[in-house]
This record gives structure tokens, C-alpha cells and sequence, in this order.
């Protein structure tokens, strides 16, 4: 089965989110938001995005 | 005050009286015979994608995080922003997970992750440890609604004293009971529409009018940082410092994990109509995430605002009453009224199921269950609404989301039986409840030795590490779980029997 690939997709925003050093930071401030807080926001609508395309890879006809 | 309500505090009782009416009109909604538990406990197993939205936004994001968030933000600052990863990685997790644990249940019947795990590993036990452990974090968590709703109801104006306040809130729960008696989740299911639409609202206004009255974000964001950084204890900033790492990802991964094997979400997933509705709302429900992100800013909006509070709960309310023309204060502290009583009923609904089918009937038999057992159901969730009443009116409410980390902490320890027992039986059911104990133990010492924070410094090899307790927790438990497995298959103790097949999890 090779769509059960597209389930390891799913821990990106595991990596990105869970390691602060990547983004515990003020600069650079992006539309008034410290990096710290663009980051994260941003990885919200990554992440939503990852678990739609993850979802429509691995759709069966079954699913209803 | 005792002079002629204000506006606001007319919009905010209509708005309540409204949503009691909704609450009981749920009852004929899909003409259900809420006799059987499956209708009265999980709607008819039968929502789909857009009530499911609602459903679960209304039932996660809940009072109690549109208030001590940003409380936590006011308070503490960049620590409280834990809660954006830990809502943006819950849900691939729950893609894959919960929608296995939705399948297993519909295929045989399962209202509770207790019923799963009692048929999973053979073991009264385990089943009634689980049990006990969803009511015991679901209490407190019931509580923080209360202490959510209170601190609006005293800051509305509508209550002019900490007593009439208190007044108010038995008025509304026993209202809350009333219709959760008649309509089962079908009531929160309905309110959920009314609340989250009053959320968004009221979080859109709220972001487009005051950050602009206040300068704009860079300006709040700087505003903050001096505010918090020239707190006389325990200055904070707006951005995590490299010793508070661990415990900022601790604290995310931790809670994560633990968020949907709360008996509440539990409940609305399993209404859920297929893997299909869980699979899409795990896309479409970040939205709310997104929602909770500038709601917990709104605590550094309340920073800039110069607000000082007795009680960080306030800091919110006070804002809207700043900032908002006294007519819309009304809606806003709706929304926070409404988006108590949503998940109150629904966690209501969760405990009870667990207390009727999983703790009483543990002692009567799992073969005899009784025709009434919805009945039975009905009256426990007045029961654990009582006690959740008792609960807020004796811990302190600046307390409130370090008891609902120590609540997130308890149900985690159920985690090895329920979800890693999703995928493997190769966990003895007696080392599960073992990893249980020990996690149980050790959330509750962590907990006392740091005076109910979230956080345990934990001395290792000389060092010491601050991390989540609800983490550390869990580690103990699978480090537990998996050596007592050892033990135990070695000395060949009986392992219970396992009467799920493998056809019942795809």
C-alpha cells in the first residue's frame, strides 16, 4: 500500500512546532507579529493544509 | 447598581434564555428516541461534517480558554502561547487516531474509551481505572467553566456582587442540567451553533477595534514586553527563553496527547456519523486554533491597555468593558457564558456515560445491561454537575488552568491502554494499570512538591530540568507499563482475553 506514505507527512508539524529554537525569537517582526508569534500562526494554517492534502491522498470510497 | 439594566445586560440574558429554549427544543430534533443510550449519549452516532465543526469547536475551545489563556498571557506571557502548538498538532495526531478508535466503536457498540478497553484487554480493572479517571479530570475541568462564567457574570455588571454572581450560576446550571437531562448531546449540539458564532464575533471585533485603539500589534507587543518584564515576581517576556524550551514543548506534547481522550471529546467524536466527518474536521477545526492564538493575544492587549487585576480571569472581561460600546459587552460576554455551558453539557454527558456503563455496571456485570441504563445516565449528569458546582465555589479561580493541567495530566495516564491499545495487545493489562498507579502517583507528587503549577523542575545527574508534569507523568507510566510487561509475561501471569478481532479496526 503506498498510500499509508502519505501518513509520515502528517509528523512535519510535530518537527516544526515542537522545537522552540526554530522560532523562539522577536526578530524579524513581520505585519506588527514577533517572529515567535507569525511563526506559530502560520503553522496552523500549514499544518491544516498537511492534514487536507493527507486526507484527500488516502480517501477511500468508503470513507462516507 | 440596582438602577435600570443596561443594554448590555439585556442582549446577554436574552441571549442565554434564548439558548435554554434551543436547549430543550433539541429534544425533538431528528425525532430520536432518547430512550437508548446511543441517542441520548451520542446524538445517533449520526452528525456530519458542519454539525461535528461546531460540535467540537464548541466543545474544545471551551470558557475556560477564552478566559485563562489569556489570563495565563496577562500574567505569566510567552509560557501561555503553549497552547498554539498544542492545538495545531492535536489534530494530525487525531487523524489517525481517533478515527481508528471511532471505528472500533461503531463496529461494536462502544460509548466510552472504558467499554474499548474492557473488551481490548479482558480486565475489570483497567476498565474501571480508566472510568474513574475520565470523571476524576473531567470534574475540575467542569468547574473551570463555572469559574470562566463567574468571572464574566462579576464583571458584566449584571451581578453586583461576588454572592449574586454565585446566585446566577446556580440559575444557569440548573437550567443546563434540566435541558442535558432532556436532550442528551442533541442540546449542546444545537447551542454549539449560537456559541461559536458569538465567538467568532466577538473575537473578530475584538481584534479589528482594540489592538487599533492601543497603537497597533507592535506597539501591544511592546507594551507587554515592558509590562511583563517589570513584574516585581516572576518577570516574564513575550518570547520563551531558551531554559523554558523543553517545558514549552513538554507542555504542548503533553496536552495534545491528552485532549482527545477526555470522556468530552470522546463524546463528540464518537457522534460523529463517519471516519470520513473526523478525517475533514481535522483540517477545517484549526480554524479555532487560529481564533484561541488572538484571544490569548488579547491578554497582551490587555497588558498595553495598562489593566491591572487582583485576578487574572478579569483581565478580559475588563477589556471588552474598555473597550467595547456597553451594548456589545452584552454579546461578548454571551459568547463566554454560552461557550461554558456547551462543553459543561457535554462533559457532563461524558462522565455519566462513563459512571453508568463503566463504574456501576463494572459491579453488576457487563452482561446484564439494563433497559435503563440511558435513565441512569441522565441522573448521574445531574449528579457530576452538582459536584463540579461544589468544586468552583472551593479553589481559588486564579488557580483554574493549573488544575486543568493537573486534570490533563490524570487522563493522559490513560493513554497506554486506550490509544497505544488501539494498535498493539501486546501491553499486560495488569502492567497497564501498574504504568497507571505510577503515573497517577507521580502526577499528584509533582504536582504538591510544585504547589499546583504546570511545570516540575525535574533534578537529574545534577541538573535540573523544567518540564511538564503531564509529560514526566507519562513517561513514568510507559516506562512502567513496558517493564511490568516484561515482568509479567515472563512469570506468565494470565493476560485477559482479547474479544475484538482484527475487523473491527478498519
Amino acid at each position: 500500500m503506498k498510500k499509508r506514505l502519505w501518513y509520515w507527512l502528517l509528523l512535519v508539524p510535530f518537527i516544526a512546532t515542537l522545537w522552540p529554537p526554530f522560532y523562539a525569537r522577536h526578530d524579524p517582526v513581520i505585519f506588527g507579529f514577533p517572529f515567535f508569534y507569525f511563526y506559530q500562526l502560520v503553522w496552523i494554517a500549514i499544518s491544516a493544509l498537511i492534514v487536507w492534502v493527507v486526507y484527500l491522498a488516502t480517501r477511500e470510497r468508503t470513507d462516507g | 447598581m440596582g438602577s435600570a439594566p443596561t443594554a448590555g445586560t439585556i442582549i446577554l440574558v436574552v441571549l442565554v434564555l434564548g439558548v435554554t429554549i434551543l436547549g430543550f427544543w433539541a429534544a425533538r430534533w431528528g425525532n430520536a428516541n432518547l430512550a437508548h443510550l446511543d441517542q441520548w449519549a451520542l446524538g445517533g452516532r449520526n452528525f456530519g461534517t458542519v454539525v461535528s465543526w461546531f460540535l467540537l469547536g464548541g466543545d474544545l475551545y471551551t470558557a475556560y480558554t477564552f478566559v485563562a489563556v489569556p489570563a495565563l498571557a496577562f500574567g505569566a506571557g510567552a509560557i501561555a502561547f503553549f497552547a498554539v502548538p498544542y492545538t495545531t498538532i492535536t489534530y494530525p495526531f487525531v487523524f489517525v487516531v481517533m478515527t481508528r478508535f471511532w471505528t472500533v466503536a461503531k463496529k461494536r457498540g462502544y460509548v466510552t474509551t472504558a467499554d474499548f478497553v474492557a473488551d481490548r484487554f479482558g480486565s475489570r480493572w483497567l476498565e474501571l481505572a480508566v472510568a474513574i479517571t475520565g470523571v476524576l479530570a473531567t470534574l475540575p475541568y467542569i468547574a473551570l467553566q463555572l469559574i470562566g462564567m463567574q468571572a464574566v457574570l462579576e464583571r458584566s455588571g449584571i451581578a453586583p456582587s461576588h454572592g449574586s454572581a454565585m446566585l446566577m450560576l446556580i440559575v444557569a446550571f440548573v437550567l443546563l442540567g434540566a435541558y442535558t437531562f432532556t436532550s442528551g448531546l442533541r442540546a449542546p449540539a444545537a447551542i454549539a451553533f449560537v456559541k461559536d458564532a458569538l465567538i467568532y464575533i466577538t473575537v473578530i471585533a475584538a481584534i479589528t477595534i482594540i489592538p487599533g485603539k492601543l497603537g497597533g500589534w507592535t506597539h501591544v507587543f511592546d507594551a507587554a514586553q515592558t509590562a511583563l518584564a517589570a513584574k516585581p515576581k516572576n518577570p516574564g517576556s513575550i518570547v520563551i527563553g531558551s531554559n523554558m524550551y523543553f517545558a514549552y514543548a513538554s507542555l504542548a506534547l503533553g496536552s495534545a496527547l491528552a485532549l482527545f481522550i477526555y470522556p468530552h471529546s470522546v463524546t463528540s467524536i464518537l457522534s460523529s456519523k463517519s471516519a470520513g466527518v473526523i478525517r475533514r474536521n481535522c483540517a477545517l477545526l484549526p480554524l479555532y486554533s487560529i481564533l484561541l492564538t488572538f484571544l490569548a493575544l488579547l491578554g497582551y492587549c490587555a497588558l498595553a491597555a495598562g489593566l491591572h487585576e487582583t485576578n487574572n480571569n478579569f483581565a478580559v472581561p475588563d477589556l471588552f468593558n474598555r473597550f467595547f460600546p456597553n451594548w456589545f459587552t452584552g454579546v461578548a460576554f454571551a459568547a463566554i457564558v454560552i461557550g461554558a455551558l456547551v462543553p459543561a453539557a457535554i462533559m457532563a454527558i461524558g462522565a455519566a456515560n462513563l459512571f453508568a456503563s463503566n463504574i456501576l455496571q463494572s459491579f453488576g456485570g457487563r452482561q446484564t445491561r439494563p433497559r435503563n441504563e440511558t435513565n441512569v445516565a441522565r441522573y448521574i449528569s445531574l449528579a457530576i454537575l452538582v459536584c463540579a458546582l461544589l468544586i468552583a465555589t472551593g479553589i481559588q479561580p486564579s488557580f483554574s488552568i493549573n488544575f486543568q493541567l493537573l486534570g490533563g495530566a490524570w487522563i493522559l495516564q490513560i493513554f497506554p491502554a486506550v490509544v497505544l491499545g488501539l494498535y498493539t495487545r501486546w501491553f499486560h493489562p495488569a502492567a497497564l494499570l501498574s504504568g497507571w498507579v505510577a503515573g497517577m502517583a507521580a502526577t499528584a507528587a509533582m504536582a504538591l512538591s510544585s504547589g499546583f503549577a504546570a511545570v516540575f523542575k525535574l533534578s537529574f545527574l545534577g541538573t535540573s530540568v523544567p518540564g511538564a508534569i503531564i509529560f514526566y507523568a507519562f513517561v513514568a507510566n510507559l516506562a512502567v507499563s513496558v517493564l511490568c510487561t516484561w515482568l509479567f509475561r515472563a512469570l506468565r501471569l494470565p493476560s485477559g482475553t482479547d474479544v475484538t478481532v482484527v475487523g473491527d479496526y478498519a
